[in-house]
């Protein structure tokens, strides 16, 4: 009993202590081309009073916990059965926990949880440790109800990727797609690893190209509801907005980070420019003046770079414009036909699909030009890949399975896997900002 | 001497009446037949008539019924035929000119109506990039008929991208059939 309490005192205490008292150390160099997985152990969560709703939540919520840090790409998760220790038995703090057991298994870093569950309210302890070490290297205590498992979890991961990495996770993120469904194309959203996917329009006619603004706040698209390709700029909660009903196309809308403002390409004019908006859908300024198809805006994190599909040396390619002075410069000259352009968050690569032996491919090439790499190969049709927020990720489209698909692969092109299937065909991925209200 | 005169002024009496009713009766039978006989004439004159009209009416009807399918069937081409673009392109060919100049005159036949140009693509390429091209495509086909001569305010434009193939398949075949313009009519 006293040690118990002590430990809760300890464990109050190093909640309370400000993050510069830890040491922090480099677990995960984000940058590095050739990420080694961290080795981790997720044990079940300990059901503090031996309750069967404490069981149930605690299976349920240590498997979630395992899964969501095996969405990152960062870790090798170590498998259960080869644990010399049950936290779950034995104890779920420092004192109890004998580390060595730990790093016998490979494991560097270890989580554990305790659960208490009264009614329909849920509490739960849980703590980061570093096996090696020998120490907690974070530690958090939520209270909730027992329906808020998966948020709990989610807000945990947050934590964990942002001590190990210093970078702010995807976990409050979500992926917009188009899907065909109902018969028709139209926008649907889902979680960040593929769960909740739900209908945002319910247009009955094509609709395309969804893009968030950096709020999250709001989502733009093009829809032929009235006949033709109008781009809609719609408030997700409040379902008001504007439409942009220009003669010829309104399509591959953009925002511009941190910004009430978006670029579009629109053809007016008989030629399809980009043009710079307002958030209310009024025309700002036209940025791009080529005769030839100007398409497919994406901007850099800082907003000042445009980079676009044009058409204006005869093959669709991907260039990059400077907004302030305007001028244009080419960044891919390998392959004819190179386009939907995403700016990785990180601010210093593209991701673009490229035609390759008659198939797409997703390809990533430094903002500078260098450094070309093929991510994907021998897969069918890869197409529209979209950064996570932290520029960790990549989600795209692919034909691989026979429909089409969204997919999910970290940012070197590793761990490809489907992050969901509905009924229908899934294209057009467009990965939100960091937090994005539920 | 006296009774004799008084006679033959009798008989002359008589004979001037009875010369009447010979002469009133050749009249009134000449009379008799005269209408009758115009009527013969009138009816076959009325027959005649009728069967000139008769071969001008169902003449008149027959080149009308020429017409209006030859109409129809003006109409349906126009709507029906496309005209076709290479790869990753908008630019017309001869054949396409050739297609928009007949359209042109379909259209000049036509003054009242007006029409929407869909600019299409195939399947290979982004979703993105094709609903520029298919704008390209509408539009150069526009353009080319405004310089024909049609009033600008009669056409309308349309692009689909690669949402609505006229054939499915994915070989060079289909391809070369969804890479088009259509019209149709408002």
């Amino acid at each position: 009993m006293k040690k118990k309490s002590i430990n809760l005192i300890l464990f109050i205490i190093l909640l309370a202590l400000p993050e510069s008292v830890y040491a922090t150390y480099d677990y995960i160099d984000i940058t590095s081309p050739y990420l080694r997985k961290l080795p981790i152990a997720v044990p079940v969560f300990r059901d503090m009073t031996g309750s069967s709703d404490e069981q149930i939540f605690s299976d349920a919520a240590s498997n979630l916990l395992s899964e969501t840090l095996d969405f990152t790409g960062y870790f090798k998760i170590i498998s259960r059965e080869a644990y010399l220790e049950y936290p779950r038995e034995k104890g779920i703090t420092e004192l109890k926990l004998n580390f060595r057991n730990w790093t016998g298994i490979g494991s560097e870093l270890l989580i554990t949880g305790g659960v208490w569950v009264t009614g329909d309210k849920v509490k739960i302890e849980l703590r980061l440790f570093d096996t090696f070490k020998e120490r907690m290297i974070l530690g958090k205590l939520y209270k909730g109800s027992v329906s808020d498992q998966r948020r709990i979890i989610r807000k945990f991961c947050g934590e964990v990727i942002y001590k190990l990495t210093g970078s702010q996770g995807i976990f409050s993120s979500k992926i917009a797609f188009v899907s065909t469904g109902t018969g028709n194309k139209e926008i649907y959203t889902c979680d960040f690893d593929g769960f909740n996917p739900r209908r945002l329009t319910n247009n009955k006619a094509i609709t395309l190209s969804p893009a968030w603004s950096s709020d999250g706040k709001w989502m733009a698209y093009t829809s032929y509801a009235r006949g033709k390709p109008h781009l809609y700029i719609k408030n997700i909660k409040e379902k008001r907005g504007t439409v942009v009903a220009k003669p010829g196309v309104n399509i591959t809308p953009a925002w511009v980070p941190g910004q009430f403002s978006l670029a579009a390409t629109l053809s007016f004019t008989g030629d399809p420019e980009i043009y710079m908006l307002t958030g209310t859908g009024k025309i700002i300024k036209r940025l791009t003046h080529m005769w030839g198809i100007d398409v497919s805006p994406t901007f850099s994190p800082d907003g000042k770079q445009m980079a676009f599909v044009s058409k204006r040396s005869g093959t669709p390619q991907i260039y990059i414009q400077n907004l302030d002075t305007g001028i244009a410069r080419r960044l891919t000259f390998e392959g004819q036909y190179n386009t939907t352009p995403s700016w990785s968050p990180r601010g210093d690569k593209i991701a673009y699909s490229s035609l390759n032996n008659g198939q797409f491919d997703v390809y990533v090439i430094d903002v500078s030009g260098q450094n070309l790499r093929g991510l994907t190969e021998n897969a069918g049709d890869n197409e529209s890949p979209t950064w996570s927020p932290d520029g960790s990720l990549i989600a795209f489209s692919t034909s691989r399975e026979g429909k089409s698909r969204i997919y999910v692969m970290t940012a070197y092109g590793t761990e490809q896997r489907r992050l969901l299937k509905l009924p229908g065909e899934q294209t057009n991925p467009k990965w939100s900002p960091k937090n994005v209200d539920n | 001497m006296r009774k004799k005169t008084v006679g033959n002024l009798f008989v002359l009496i008589l004979v001037c009446v009875g010369l009447m009713f010979v002469v009133s009766c050749a009249q009134t039978e000449v009379q008799s037949t005269s209408p009758e006989d115009t009527q013969a004439e009138e009816a076959v004159q009325e027959e005649e008539i009728q069967a000139e009209d008769d071969d001008a009416a169902a003449q008149a009807a027959l080149e009308e019924e020429a017409l209006a399918r030859e109409k129809a069937n003006a109409r349906a081409m126009f709507v029906s035929e496309n005209i076709y673009f290479d790869y990753d392109d908008s630019s017309l060919d001869d054949m396409a000119r050739e297609i928009l100049k007949q359209k042109a005159e379909w259209l000049n036949d036509n003054p009242d109506v007006s029409v929407v140009i869909e600019g299409h693509c195939d399947e290979r390429g982004t979703t993105e990039y094709n609903l520029a091209l298919g704008d390209r495509r509408a539009e150069s086909t526009r353009s080319y008929l405004i310089d024909l001569g049609i009033a600008p305010s009669r056409l309308e434009k349309i692009s689909y991208g690669e949402e609505m193939p006229a054939v499915q398949g994915s070989n060079e075949d289909a391809w070369a059939k969804n890479r088009r313009a259509a019209f149709t009519i408002k």
